[in-house]
């Protein structure tokens, strides 16, 4: 065990032969996060029948987004592109009246090559809605990176700069000076101080808004004042985005946003671990303290304390062991954390790791992997499913993290599973939510407690294999 | 290019697929971008399959538009073929495959060089085909293969069975109820003295298929799948068909005065009459039923009907002619089946609609007001948001729709199950009628002594904006933890600092 501890991580690349969600799936949760979009995914009957079996009830509830279904005349260019998306638009314009209509390239487009990133000015100034292009589609990208290609995209879409706005921000955080005045009477003395003078800070990343704003309030507690959101609640409120504004990430797909902000709006990356979990809370924020020359105050004590809030559930996952098939890119920040909880990792499955973007959060699970002298788990980026599944027999893990394909196939044959794709719905982020991922983590193991009695662990009928 | 927010009936790979995962040892290969194997989670999810999908993508990315597939489509094939050993790998063209025009049959041909097991590839063009056409085919496609195969080798076995036998085909994964109808045809064929020669393809082997042609005649229960290879045994062999769906009262009569016709021409001698009878007075309860009181109060009450053309048909004269009820419209989603439908049920309703546009079908409804819904999930929630009560008798279908129990549609067995969809649907709606002309249940308004009535905590506006981002269904057990929270530390108003502490703290 030493000698694992002073290895680094091991990285392996495999097949790419693995189950995850295609990555037009970011509609579901981006048309309610941004509520006055319309999404409009241009693709075949297979991407809206992933769609409407993927969001479930969801489809019912007169969703902002919609399929531009492509038909024979359109892959043979019988059709004219421009004219048919022209033709549908409107009918969004006329039905809905959006603030903006998102266009979600698909691998079909790719293939037949629809020019939608040059039909796209075209069409934006004779309907006179804007017109953002996000290419996510499944030849590129999986699952929450079809996000990162929404959020890139409208990184672009941020003022340069806008006064009118500045003042109507000054006087909204008048007010909010004023209703913090009055909230906060029996609190510290600390919140009630002025923010610190800092450069403006940008976040990024789709979070639900209850943890928005516990975040918010995160580093207000430090003096640190959040300028905006991308993305914000509404299209028409997206931040500003000057030259030399600090952004900093909260979720590890956001790379090619990360690289957009930096790239093409000049702003300064904070490169750190993601606030999730109450160690990569706390590394998150002290991280950006530091780039402020900040002194992080009571951060120790409040981890301690919500570790201590935590124990009932982590004393269930001590010293047992997760497998992450990997689909979703939360992967190395959720393994980060169990190892924190005491659990140890074999592998880490991911779909695509960048290594620059997500340097911080990787030197966080090396460090926290030899503070708990456990072994560095392998990191393995574009997974083979099949390999993995022989892997998980000869290893058995105390619990597996994966999607929904091999779960009930995983269950019949005695092993625990956790469904991947609730950690992205689940509000994970902040001091607040650890709870809520140990909640999802800790789940079968305490439905095993249960039923742990009635021997019915292993529901297949062993077949003469070998 | 169409608008579209919702669709019936899937893509032409779901249907290839779902004939592959329900043979036994059959393993199916999209040629696909990463994300189309969403399939293996509906069967895993809807099913609630104990084994693992045996469908596996061998993937499109970038390189592939770049290069080709070359190598790589033979490699997972055969890959697959060694590591899985199934009897059959079928290699299923995708919408993406469609317009890549690789040459799949010549990967086909060459993957077949190395593996132990048959390849082949699906005949099915995305952009012509949907889901239950491409299942059709599929099927089709399966049943040549392995009888030309046998024929080849000679293997064919001669003749028919001894006694009277039948082939079942079309009872497939993920299809409507298809597990349960399936056990309840078995169970009617051995009433009948009719032994069951193979079900296809639901829990067959290939190896099976040879044997078809023993049987007497082909069941082809259901409309959408199993005719093409019915039509292709009768041609080969001369093995008759039915393909009357035994659903309700009558029509399973009439299948089985057709089995009696069909076998009795080729040498048995049977009489089914007492048995129909018998079980249409005294084992099904839907005869009774339709002469009950109940379903006297149900007589001239309006419904819409709509579905795939099995199931809206059936519905559809279940409803007219077994129980008085009147069917203002019927539809169907098969439009290319929709001569079929029309003739089938242009006698038992005053209107036809032909559509897949689920809008349309909603408007439909809106402007009918009937008393209850027949349909799919989505005219469920159409229902729901116009208040109507509907019984779900059609894919596409939620995990409800899985039941555990024992839920056939067809045969005796079904007649019962679908008096009592058809009655709670329309007593729900009276119900809720009666309830609402009455003022609901309880008119006194409750008095709880409860913590959260007698509340003297102040909620600050953020903080109470704050609590109801939380979802309805938690929102009273937050409210409650926060102010037992609040209470304890003698904090008198509720500020957002303190809704997390709580949650923090107690988890609220």
């Amino acid at each position: 065990m030493t000698l694992a501890q002073s290895e680094a991580l091991t990285f392996e690349c495999e097949t790419g032969n693995y189950h995850t969600f295609c990555p037009i799936s970011c509609v579901a949760w981006l048309y309610q996060k941004i509520e006055d979009s319309f999404f409009l995914v241009i693709g075949t009957k297979t991407c809206g029948y992933f769609l409407q079996n993927a969001m479930g009830v969801m489809i019912f509830a007169e969703p902002r987004y919609a399929m531009a279904e492509l038909e024979e005349g359109d892959i043979s260019a019988q059709l004219n592109d421009y004219e048919e998306l022209k033709r549908l638009c409107l009918q969004i314009k006329r039905d809905r009246n959006p603030s903006v209509i998102v266009w979600i390239g698909t691998c079909t487009t790719e293939i037949i090559k629809m020019d939608l990133e040059g039909l796209a000015p075209k069409l934006e100034s004779e309907i006179g809605i804007p017109i953002v292009v996000a290419r996510a589609n499944g030849l590129d990208y999986a699952f929450t990176q079809g996000e990162d290609t929404v959020l890139a995209a409208m990184a672009a879409r941020c003022p340069n700069q806008a006064p009118v706005v500045e003042a109507e921000k000054n006087e909204r955080n008048a007010i909010q000076k004023l209703l913090n005045f009055g909230k906060k009477k029996e609190d510290v003395a600390q919140e009630e101080s002025e923010y610190v003078d800092h450069p403006p800070l940008v976040l990024f990343g789709s979070l639900p808004d209850p943890v928005v704003t516990q975040l918010t309030l995160e580093l207000k507690k430090q003096g640190i004042k959040v300028s905006g959101w991308l993305p914000s609640k509404r299209f028409t409120e997206l931040p500003v985005l000057e030259e030399g504004y600090y952004v900093a990430g909260v979720n590890p797909f956001l790379s090619r946003t990360a690289t957009t902000l930096m790239r093409r709006r000049k702003c300064k990356l904070i490169g750190a671990p993601f606030p999730i979990g109450p160690d990569g809370t706390r590394a998150w924020i002290e991280k950006i303290c530091s780039v402020f020359g900040i002194t992080p105050k009571g951060l120790e004590e409040r981890e301690a304390q919500i570790w201590e809030s935590l124990e009932e559930y982590v004393k269930l996952i001590r010293g047992k062991s997760v497998f992450f098939m990997g689909d979703n890119l939360l992967e190395v920040s959720l393994a980060r954390f169990l190892v924190r909880c005491g659990m140890t990792v074999p592998e880490i499955g991911i779909p695509y790791m960048d290594k620059r973007y997500q340097d911080a959060e990787l030197k966080l699970l090396e460090k926290t992997c030899q503070e708990m002298g456990v072994p560095l788990p392998k990191i393995v980026e574009k997974p083979d499913n099949y390999n993995q599944v022989q892997r998980i027999y000869e290893l058995k893990p105390d619990l597996v993290i994966t999607g929904m394909a091999h779960a009930n196939p995983l269950e019949a044959r005695g092993i625990n599973t956790k469904w991947s794709v609730e950690f992205t719905f689940a509000q994970i982020h902040g001091f607040t939510n650890a709870r809520d991922i140990l909640e999802l983590v800790t789940r079968p193991l305490r439905r095993n407690n249960s039923l742990k009695d009635l021997g019915w662990d292993k529901l297949v009928k062993e077949e003469a294999k070998i | 290019m169409k608008l579209a927010y919702w669709m019936y009936a899937g893509p032409a790979h779901i249907g290839t697929l779902r004939i592959a995962s329900s043979f036994k040892n059959v393993h199916a290969i999209m040629h696909a971008p990463l994300g189309d194997d969403y399939f293996n989670v509906m069967r895993s999810m809807l099913e609630r399959e104990r084994n693992f999908t045996p469908v596996t993508t061998s993937v499109v990315d970038r390189n592939v538009l770049a290069r080709g597939s070359q190598e790589k489509v033979v490699d997972n094939i055969t890959r697959k073929d060694t590591e899985e050993r199934p009897d059959l790998i079928v290699l299923t063209p995708t919408c993406t495959s469609s317009i890549l025009q690789e040459d799949l049959h010549n990967f086909v041909e060459r993957a077949q060089l190395e593996a132990k097991g048959d390849v082949m590839l699906a005949d099915v063009n995305h952009y012509r085909f949907n889901e239950l056409q491409a299942a059709d085919r599929t099927l089709y496609q399966i049943v040549q293969y392995y009888i030309e195969k046998a024929r080849k080798k000679g293997e064919l076995p001669e003749g028919k069975t001894e006694k009277p036998s039948v082939n079942i085909i079309g009872s497939s994964t993920l299809g409507f109820h298809n597990q349960h109808d399936c056990t309840e045809l078995k169970r009617l064929m051995a009433d009948l003295g009719i032994e069951v020669n193979t079900v296809i393809p639901e829990g067959a082997s290939v190896h099976e298929l040879k044997k078809m042609p023993r049987a007497w005649f082909n069941l082809v229960p259901y409309r959408e799948l199993g005719l093409m290879a019915a039509r292709y045994l009768e041609e080969q062999f001369g093995t008759p068909y039915i393909d009357i769906t035994p659903m309700g009262v009558v029509e399973t009569a009439r299948c089985i005065r057709k089995i009696q016709q069909v076998i009795n021409a080729q040498g048995a001698d049977v009489d089914y009459e007492d048995f129909i009878n018998e079980q249409t007075l005294y084992v099904s309860q839907a005869a009774w039923f339709s002469r009950s009181i109940d379903c006297q109060n149900l007589t001239g009450k309006k419904a819409v009907v709509f579905g795939d053309n099995t199931h809206a048909a059936a519905i559809t004269k279940i409803l007219a002619r077994e129980m008085g009820i009147h069917v203002v419209w019927a539809g169907t989603y098969c439009k290319y089946d929709a001569d079929w439908f029309r003739e089938q049920v242009s006698e038992y309703c005053d209107e036809v609609l032909i559509t897949e546009d689920h809008g349309a079908i909603g408007d439909a409804i809106a402007r009918v007001e009937p008393s209850a819904i027949f349909g799919t999930q989505m005219e469920r929630h159409v229902g729901k948001r116009l208040d109507i009560p509907c019984g779900v008798i059609a894919a596409p279908i939620h995990i409800q729709n899985f039941p555990i129990g024992y839920k056939p549609f067809m045969g005796y067995e079904g007649t019962n199950q679908i008096a009592d969809l058809v009655y709670n649907s329309f007593t729900l709606g009276m119900e809720d009628h009666l309830l609402e002309i009455f003022g609901g249940h309880d008119t006194k308004e409750v008095i709880t002594k409860g913590i959260s009535t007698d509340s003297d905590l102040a909620w600050t506006k953020e903080a109470q904006a704050e609590l109801n981002k939380v979802p309805g269904f938690v929102r009273g057990k937050v409210k409650r933890n926060t102010e037992k929270f609040a209470r304890e530390r003698n904090f008198t108003q509720i500020t957002v600092e303190v809704m997390y502490a709580a949650k923090e703290s107690v988890g609220a």
